[in-house]
């Protein structure tokens, strides 16, 4: 029977939730790596055994953790991420312009061919690759050293690569999103990016065509048609049917366009989940009210999913990596919010219980499906 | 032998317990004592101070001595009392954060 493994990555640490195919029972294991922040957990599609983790601290910097038995033990990797070359410069808070400065790595995407290959985003905003499993990481730099990088500016969490996608069917392309740039894409491996931001409308942006300066939350494709992209937005959610050359408003009836996380269905491409989120500043569920928005019609028409979710006086949030799906003949959907919930659906949104209520604040959410 | 105290979340990484005792060559210094500690256990690099510029981390300090030695160039002699080993270097992080 096949089972399924929940990769939480937390503010104070890792933790994993395995359950059978009817997810129904869980098993929690953790923390791992306590005390320090867990941006991002996430495991090979070619060897599920294969896991990595970004762990990070204010105090002592970056760290890369590995595991090669499915998150039961784990062993420190590489942490250098050295810029290439010339760091340069991007628009700082004041319009100055400020040096490239590494932060922290905020996603790590395993390659869907290669175990020991490995993406990873980070602060300030920069695409590194391993191809040693994790020992070793070089820039790929032609992302940065875009002709537009003087223009990204951070947003108020700051200027992370925070979405990787690998094309399934083209091994060359690999879609890249930052806050506050956009959407790139390589079709050359990485060597070489363009800005794919056409039709974004960011409110205060003078220009209505900026090739640069969206800020973009979070994207998402289904891998039966990579041409199909969605994406949730600092305000409005968008979709492009052409790999990313333009962008249209799919927001429809949502109660709020503003939102993180979005995903995609298992086994139906035009099925997509998104929470909305009361902004500016506020950054909780409108009304106290936690409800994912799921749309079966590829956006535009959205119909709350409430069953199991609370439904007053709730004011958490639900960050960008924190959704996932698994890809069980029902698909289940799982989010983790900042007040250490990590809900479940087993019935790809229609109810929801919580598998753990009182983890830190949740940062990502990665599911397994394991045979 | 010099005697080094690393901060709880750094012996967990270096899986060790209790003080780190290093050999160094005298006379020891903070980058003699941190270049022979990242040796002795490689997966602190980084931790400490920065890869390239070796620059101390922001939110860790360095005392000996009941003294902060944190802003002294790195390449001052460290006390006597620790090249003996009597007093231990003690690496800290700043109570701060969350």
């Amino acid at each position: 029977m096949s089972s399924v493994r929940v990769l939480v990555g937390t503010r104070k640490g890792a933790f994993v939730l395995t359950s059978d195919g009817k997810r129904e029972q869980w098993d929690v294991s953790g923390p791992h790596f306590a005390g320090w922040e867990i941006y991002h957990v996430k495991g090979s599609p070619v060897d599920p055994q294969r896991l990595y983790a970004s762990q990070s601290s204010g105090w002592f910097g970056q760290m890369i953790q590995r595991s090669n038995d499915g998150g039961q033990t784990w062993e420190p990797v590489g942490n250098e991420f050295v810029y290439d070359g010339d760091t340069g410069t991007h628009q700082w808070y004041d319009g100055t312009q400020h040096p490239w400065e590494f932060k922290r790595i905020w996603h790590l995407e395993p390659s869907l061919t290669d175990p020991d290959t490995v993406y990873a985003g980070a602060e300030d905003a920069a695409m590194f690759r391993t191809v040693d499993g994790g020992l070793t990481w070089q820039e790929l730099s032609g992302l940065r050293r875009h002709g537009s990088g003087p223009r990204w500016q951070p947003g108020a969490g700051g200027m992370g690569l925070h979405t990787i996608i690998q094309d399934p069917t083209n091994p060359q392309r690999i879609f890249i999103a930052i806050s506050a740039a956009g959407v790139f894409r390589t079709d050359d491996g990485g060597e070489t990016w363009r800005p794919m931001n056409r039709g974004l409308k960011s409110q205060y942006i003078p220009d209505p065509n900026a090739e640069v300066g969206h800020c973009v939350h979070r994207i998402a494709m289904h891998p039966a048609r990579p041409n199909v992209l969605f994406m949730q937005m600092h305000w409005d959610v968008n979709r492009s049917d052409d790999a990313g050359e333009s962008w249209y408003e799919v927001s429809g009836n949502l109660p709020t366009d503003f939102g993180f996380p979005i995903d995609v269905h298992a086994h139906e491409p035009d099925t997509v989940y998104v929470v909305p989120i009361k902004s500016d500043s506020e950054h909780f569920p409108p009304e106290g009210k936690l409800r994912v928005y799921r749309s079966r019609t590829g956006g535009n028409e959205w119909e709350a999913l409430t069953n199991g979710l609370p439904q007053s006086d709730c004011y958490v949030n639900v960050l960008r990596d924190a959704m996932a799906v698994d890809s069980l003949d029902q698909c289940g959907v799982y989010f983790g919010t900042t007040g250490g919930q990590v809900y479940a659906s087993a019935d790809a949104g229609d109810t929801w219980a919580p598998i753990v209520r009182d983890l830190p604040a949740v940062l990502s959410v990665e599911v397994q499906t394991l045979p | 032998m010099i005697r080094v105290v690393l901060p709880a979340h750094l012996r967990t990484l270096a899986r060790v317990e209790g003080e780190v005792e290093l050999r160094v060559a005298a006379p020891a210094t903070r980058s003699s004592v941190l270049d022979a500690l990242e040796a002795g256990y490689p997966v602190l690099r980084g931790t400490i101070r920065d890869h390239v510029t070796h620059q101390r981390r922001a939110f860790l300090r360095f005392f000996a001595c009941g003294q902060d030695l944190s802003h002294d160039p790195p390449d001052d002699p460290l006390p006597e009392a620790v090249t003996r080993g009597e007093e231990p270097f003690l690496i800290i992080g700043a109570i701060a954060g969350g």
